[in-house]
C-alpha cells in the first residue's frame, strides 16, 4: 500500500484557463519519490502550461499539493541567450557560485573546455546539457523538464534522457519530463501523464502502447468532456 | 576657468561611468532607445527649472521619475512594451517643453552646458552616479537573467516587475544627471554607444559591463577635454569621442573569428 509519505507531489482536478480559453480541465496525477513521470501530448495540449501551474506561475482551480519543502530545479523550453555576452560559468554562477565544476561534470561537460565560453555559441546539445547543470546545481529534490531534448540531434537525445535516468537513479532526485517523443516514455519514465486540450489520461509508462490511448497522445480525437479516460 | 575645467572632467567622469554602467543593461534589453526618447522627457522638467530660478536636475528628475513610474504601470496594465509606451511620452512632453521655454534656455537645455557647473552639481553628479551605480549592481544578476529566461528568474524568486521599476527609475537618474553635459537631445548617446562598443568585443558578463563603464568615462571625459582645448560646445565632442571608441572596438573585433 501507498502512504501519503510516498508522493512528492498530488494533482487533484488542476484546471487552468488563459484569457478565456480553456487549456488544462481536470487533471489529476501523483508523483512518486524518485521516480520519473513523463507528460506527453500533442503540441498546444498545454504541457508547458502545467509546469507553470506547477510552479505557481499561472492562475489555476483544483489542488497542487508538494511534499514538505520540495526543492525545485527547472528547466525551460529556450533562452533567449544569443544576444547576451555571459560565459557558462557566469551563467550558472546566478544560481550557485560554490559548484560550477560539479555541476557540469554531472552532465558530461568538461568545465575547461566550456566554462568560459559564451552561452549564446553552444551547440543545442551543449546548451541543453547547461541548462541540466543549472536545475541541479543546488542539489533540487525535483527536476521539472521542459522538452529536455529541444533542438538536439537524435544520437544525444538519447544520450540526454540516459543522463537523466542516471541522475534520478544515481541521487533519488524526482524527474517529470515534458516531451514529444513518444518512443522515450517506455523506456526512460516509470509514469506517464497523456494530456490534450480535452481529455487527459494518467498511468504507467508500458500502457503507451495500448491502441486505446493513442487517440489522447496523438490528439487525434474531438474534444468530448465526457469521455475521459481514468487509470492508474 | 581652470576649476571649471576640474568640475566638468569631475562631473564628465561620473555620469559617464554610471550611464555607461546602465546603459550596458539597456542595451541588452533592447531597450537602446528608451534611453533616448526618455531624456527628452525630461525638457519640461529642465524648463521649470531654468524659469524659475532652481537646479533643473531637480526638475529633470521629477519628470523622468513621474513618467517612469506612469510607463511602468501602463505596461503592466496594457502589456505594451516600454519602447511603445516612451514612444507615446516623450512627444507629449518635448511639446510641453518646447511650448514654456523661452529660446535661450531651451537651447541650452537641449544641448547642455557643462561649462556652467558650479561645485553643487559637481556633488549631485558624483552622489547620483556612485547611488545608481551600486543600485544598478544589486539588481544586475536579476535583470540579466530575466533577459536570458523570465521563467528561470521568476523560479529563482527575482521580483520582476519590481526589478524592472527601480530599473527605470535609475535610468532617470542617470539621464538627469546626463542632460547637465550632452543636454536632453544627445544625453541617449551616454547610455547606448560605450555599451554597444563593450559589447562588440566582450565575451563574458564581468568584462561586458566594466568595459561599458570605462569607455563612457572616457567618452564624457575626452570629449570634456577637447572642448575646452578647441573651445567648442562639450555635447557633440563628448559624442564624436564616444563615436570614435566604437569604431575602435569594431575594428579590434574585425579578424577575430568570433566571440567565444
Amino acid at each position: 500500500m501507498d502512504s501519503r509519505d510516498d508522493y512528492v507531489l498530488r494533482v487533484s482536478n488542476l484546471s487552468v484557463t488563459l484569457q478565456d480559453q480553456p487549456i488544462l480541465d481536470d487533471v489529476s496525477f501523483n508523483v512518486k519519490k524518485g521516480s520519473i513521470l513523463a507528460v506527453v501530448g500533442p503540441n498546444g495540449a498545454g504541457k508547458t502550461v502545467l509546469f507553470r501551474a506547477l510552479l505557481n506561475l499561472v492562475p489555476h482551480s483544483g489542488k497542487i499539493e508538494w511534499r514538505g519543502k520540495a526543492k525545485i530545479g527547472y528547466v525551460p523550453q529556450s533562452l533567449s541567450a544569443s544576444d547576451v555576452p555571459i560565459s557558462v560559468r557566469e551563467f550558472l554562477s546566478l544560481k550557485n557560485p560554490s559548484n560550477v565544476e560539479g555541476a557540469l561534470s554531472s552532465v558530461g561537460l568538461d568545465s575547461k573546455t566550456i566554462a568560459e565560453k559564451r552561452l549564446g555559441v553552444l551547440s543545442g546539445g551543449q546548451l541543453r546539457r547547461v541548462l541540466i547543470a543549472w536545475a541541479i546545481i543546488d542539489k533540487p529534490d525535483v527536476l521539472l523538464f521542459d522538452e529536455p531534448t529541444t533542438g538536439v540531434d537524435l544520437d544525444s537525445e538519447e544520450a540526454i534522457y540516459r543522463m537523466l535516468k542516471d541522475l534520478a537513479e544515481k541521487n533519488g532526485i524526482t524527474t517529470i519530463i515534458i516531451s514529444h517523443s513518444v518512443h522515450i516514455v517506455s523506456e526512460y519514465s516509470d509514469h506517464m501523464l497523456a494530456i490534450n486540450r480535452c481529455m487527459n489520461f494518467f498511468g504507467e509508462s508500458k500502457q503507451i502502447n495500448d491502441q486505446s490511448l493513442q487517440k489522447v497522445i496523438y490528439g487525434e480525437t474531438e474534444c468530448k468532456h465526457d469521455s475521459t479516460p481514468t487509470g492508474d | 576657468m581652470i576649476e571649471t575645467l576640474i568640475f566638468s572632467v569631475v562631473v564628465g567622469a561620473a555620469v559617464g561611468v554610471a550611464a555607461g554602467y546602465l546603459g550596458s543593461l539597456m542595451v541588452l534589453e533592447k531597450m537602446a532607445l528608451v534611453g533616448d526618447a526618455l531624456s527628452h522627457v525630461a525638457l519640461p522638467g529642465l524648463a521649470l527649472g531654468i524659469l524659475y530660478g532652481f537646479n533643473p536636475f531637480f526638475g529633470a528628475f521629477a519628470f523622468l521619475f513621474t513618467s517612469a513610474v506612469l510607463i511602468w504601470q501602463l505596461s503592466r496594465i496594457t502589456k505594451l512594451s516600454f519602447e511603445t509606451l516612451v514612444g507615446a511620452v516623450f512627444t507629449l512632453s518635448l511639446a510641453i517643453g518646447i511650448l514654456i521655454i523661452p529660446e535661450p534656455e531651451l537651447l541650452e537645455a537641449l544641448f547642455g552646458d557643462i561649462t556652467t557647473v558650479g561645485l553643487m552639481d559637481v556633488a549631485i553628479a558624483v552622489v547620483v552616479s556612485i547611488v545608481a551605480i551600486f543600485l544598478t549592481k544589486t539588481i544586475y544578476n536579476g535583470i540579466v537573467l530575466s533577459m536570458i529566461s523570465e521563467e528561470l528568474a521568476i523560479s529563482k524568486g527575482v521580483k520582476v516587475a519590481r526589478t524592472n521599476l527601480l530599473y527605470l527609475l535609475l535610468v532617470s537618474m542617470a539621464v538627469a544627471i546626463g542632460i547637465k553635459i550632452t543636454g536632453t537631445l544627445l544625453v541617449g548617446f551616454l547610455v547606448v554607444t560605450p555599451a554597444a562598443a563593450a559589447k562588440t568585443i566582450s565575451s563574458n558578463l564581468r568584462k561586458y559591463s566594466v568595459l561599458s563603464s570605462v569607455f563612457g568615462g572616457a567618452s564624457a571625459v575626452s570629449g570634456v577635454l577637447i572642448s575646452s582645448y578647441l573651445n567648442l560646445p562639450p555635447g557633440p565632442l563628448v559624442v564624436l569621442a564616444g563615436i570614435a571608441i566604437f569604431f575602435a572596438s569594431i575594428l579590434t573585433r574585425l579578424g577575430k573569428p568570433s566571440a567565444s
